[in-house]
């Protein structure tokens, strides 16, 4: 069971980011919780990867290192790739609340609500 | 033909189309137009071509891999029958759609954003299609979701920034439990090519991280289709867009981000079992249910006709649902119907906008006599949706519900029925509040649309009255059968790739 | 910041160690891109870097000293040729055998010039990340205090 610990917590992360994003009032609360969720997930695809004891996966020329003691390196460069996708995301709603706050004069999502029905 | 040289061009044409327009956008204003065009003209004679290189080589699977590296350590690429299928429908429709787009985003300033974000949508749905690699997938999703918000967000009016910010934030979470589903996946099998897994879950079994992975899938993928419960979303995104943004996301986006990845890993890599198949039927039906009531007391044009996609992509998930030859071809059917219909509809919204200037069915009245190209266009596609016949839409309901009936699944199919009668109601409301009637003298001078949104909408509405014709046997094979039969082969098995 | 830095800048001091600084860390983010192949980082991280480095003049210098070494149209451009430099690599490689095929000498490992065609890409990415990031950077602050300052 306690090897399922950091599993566990990556998890509880997600659902803390996912209340946020349900739950709060202010738009920028919103964005914040949909980055802790995306770091949530980033942090899980990492830890699928890890090895007991296993070392950085980079070669070197001066010492030599086995390959089945090193870290899994394929989650490493998905993770890259989501952190830029989350990146772009974050910025793209950033863009859109700060002009929503210039139509609105307000961040409250509880004020936006002209769409209806 | 289409070989290892051509398949990576789906994906590259419109790419370095989209690309190329920030740089001649800004000095030469017209290039911007003709890049785009002839960008998504190039993919969609590749696609034609596609179909015919698969039927001449009796529709054994093309693959590709990226840089020259083996699976498992490189990407592959795959064109197999229900590829083939969904690139000819995506790129038809976008060639159809860039046409009408042509006259419409006249009315709006940047145009060479517009067809930037336009062909990287189209770069990201056609990567999806194409690829073998489940992380591949994940990141074209992105690339197309992200394109298709800032497109919801292009006129930057209030109702459209709310709709967009709403449409990514879920869309994000959407996104997240698919990625933590592919984790899941690569944790079970080690690796990411989708012939792999299948292998290595056939042999090892799915286990509880699978099941775990599999739900995960649904409600990702669901989310991107808008399957009910979590079809939230689209009332509001799909009608805040400009007209053709909302042709291409209720016709293919919604299809080829949500409908064909989750059949693909539901069919193809997961194998699909009885819990799954009446899952689906469920979720399916449901949305059929949801989406026919709430669309009746629409008065906004637009937002009935999101609903309306609800309902219909409910009709093609119980489809594929049932799970039998019949039911996947009714169901892919059903879907290359729904997008030409659909986005013929949206497009249809998009000249009375134009010509009205309003989405409102009260404000409308009596524009048939004044819109003829419009208003038949609309007649078209609205007997074909509701499945009357001759239309094409009749043929792909009615290969749906017998799949039901073969089943004995009689509850689906008497809904099924009573559905069709609700969406031929509604759309009855809608020709007479829109067509029929006296003209209002507020609109005496309202007059057809430019040419080139004319063409746009006469070239759907031949492929909805002639859209039976794909059920003739001998094209049935060419077209339909590859793709059903993709489908419905099961797990895949890397010794049958065809490298 | 108040009213007027976005204008003007910041203070003395910040001023002068920017300009003893920032050609430093647009160094480090060109060593992290070329050794891409060799040591962890690449395009992403070095060009994060080297659009952090301008942003680090703007916000020194202010908008107005800053636009005439750092302008908008600039880094769109710079972008949009990264991205197509990436495309045509990808493209040529179909001409020796396969999509994105490494059709350059491999070379020898652990050189600082080998393995083909990936140092190539990864200043592509660098170019498309780095003037990315500066346009998000101007695109979300410099801009919007533009705007903010016509009333409603």
């Amino acid at each position: 069971m306690s090897s399922y610990m950091p599993y566990m917590l990556c998890f509880v992360l997600f659902c803390i980011g996912i209340f946020a994003v349900f739950s709060k009032k202010s738009l920028i609360k919103i964005i914040v919780g949909l980055a802790i969720s995306e770091y949530a997930a980033n942090l899980f695809l990492i830890l699928v990867g890890y090895k007991m004891g296993g070392r950085a996966p980079i070669f070197s020329p001066t010492e030599t290192i086995s390959p089945d003691l090193m870290v899994d390196p394929l989650p490493q460069a998905l993770v890259l790739t989501s952190i830029v996708i989350g990146l772009a995301i974050t910025a793209f709603l950033v863009a859109i609340a700060m002009r929503l706050y210039e139509k609105y004069g307000t961040f409250d999502v509880t004020k936006i609500r002209e769409l209806r029905g | 033909m289409i070989g290892p040289n051509t398949l990576p061009l789906f994906v590259a044409i419109p790419l370095a189309g989209a690309f190329i327009c920030p740089l001649l956008g800004k000095r030469v204003k017209s290039a911007v137009d003709a890049v785009g065009i002839m960008a998504v003209l190039g993919v969609f004679a590749l696609s034609i071509f596609a179909v015919i290189t698969l039927e001449g080589r009796d529709y054994s699977p093309i693959s590709v891999t990226a840089g020259g590296w083996p699976a498992p350590y490189g990407i592959q690429m795959v064109l197999d029958g229900l590829t083939a299928f969904m690139l000819v429908t995506v790129n038809f429709v976008a060639l159809l759609v860039a046409i009408y787009s042509l006259s419409y985003m006249d009315r709006y300033t940047s145009r060479w954003k517009y067809f930037t974000l336009f062909l990287l949508m189209l770069a990201g749905m056609n990567g999806v299609l194409i690829t073998g690699d489940i992380f591949n997938l994940f990141v074209f999703l992105e690339i197309a979701s992200i394109a298709s918000y800032a497109l919801v967000a292009f006129g930057t009016e209030k109702h459209e920034l709310e709709a967009a910010f709403r449409y990514a934030v879920m869309g994000s979470i959407g996104s997240l439990l698919i990625l933590m589903g592919i984790t899941l996946i690569y944790s079970r099998a080690s690796t990411l090519n989708m012939a792999h897994i299948a292998q290595r879950l056939q042999v090892f079994g799915m286990g509880r991280t699978g099941l775990a992975a599999l739900v995960l899938f649904v409600a990702g993928f669901g989310l991107k289709s808008a399957l009910v419960p979590f079809h939230a979303w689209l009332p509001d995104a799909h009608p805040s867009a400009p007209a053709p943004i909302s042709a291409m996301l209720s016709g293919v986006l919604i299809k080829s981000l949500g409908v064909y990845a989750l059949a693909r890993l539901v069919f193809n890599v997961l194998g699909i079992t009885p819990h799954i198949s009446s899952a689906l039927m469920a979720l399916g039906a449901l949305s059929m249910v949801v989406g026919a009531i709430l669309a009746m007391n629409q008065w906004d044009l637009k937002r009935l006709l999101a609903y309306s996609s609800i309902s219909q992509i409910g009709y093609i998930v119980l489809g594929l649902g049932v799970g039998t030859p019949l039911g996947i071809l009714g169901g892919l059917f059903h879907l290359f119907n729904h997008s030409v219909f659909k986005s013929l509809l949206f497009l249809d919204s998009g000249s009375i906008e134009y010509s009205v200037g309003s989405r409102d069915l009260r404000e409308m009245g009596g524009l048939g006599k004044r819109m003829r190209v419009t208003s038949w266009t609309t007649l078209s596609a609205s007997m074909s949706i509701s499945g009357v016949p001759p239309f094409a839409g009749f043929w792909s309901k009615l290969l749906i519900i017998m799949a039901c009936i073969q089943e004995k699944q009689w509850v689906y199919a008497i809904v099924a029925v009573a559905i069709s009668i609700v969406t031929l109601a509604y759309f009855l409301k809608v020709t007479r509040f829109a067509f029929l009637g006296t003209v209002r003298d507020t609109l005496r001078g309202v007059i057809e649309v430019p040419a080139f949104m004319r063409i746009a909408m006469v070239g759907l509405a031949m492929v909805c009255i002639l859209g039976g014709l794909l059920l003739i046997p001998g094209i049935r094979e060419a077209f339909l059968g590859g793709a059903a039969n993709a489908l419905s082969a099961g797990v895949i098995i890397p010794g049958e790739m065809g490298r | 910041m108040s009213g007027n830095t976005g204008t003007q800048g910041m203070s003395l001091i910040v001023k002068t160690v920017t300009r003893l600084t920032v050609g430093l860390v647009f160094l480090y983010g060109v060593f992290i891109v070329l050794n891409g192949h060799l040591s962890p980082g690449g395009g992403f991280s070095g060009g994060v870097i080297i659009g952090l480095a301008f942003v680090n003049l703007v916000l020194a210098y202010g908008r107005d000293t800053a636009s005439k070494i750092a302008t908008a149209a600039g880094a769109s451009m710079i972008e949009s040729l990264g991205a197509v430099m990436f495309i045509s690599i990808a493209l040529l490689g179909l001409q020796w055998g396969g999509f994105l095929q490494n059709f350059l000498p491999h070379g020898t490992p652990f050189h600082l010039v080998s393995a083909g065609t990936l140092p190539l890409l990864n200043i592509a990415i660098c170019l498309k990340v780095g003037a990315g990031m500066f346009s998000i950077f101007l695109a979300l602050i410099v801009l919007l205090k533009f705007e903010s300052e016509v009333k409603r």
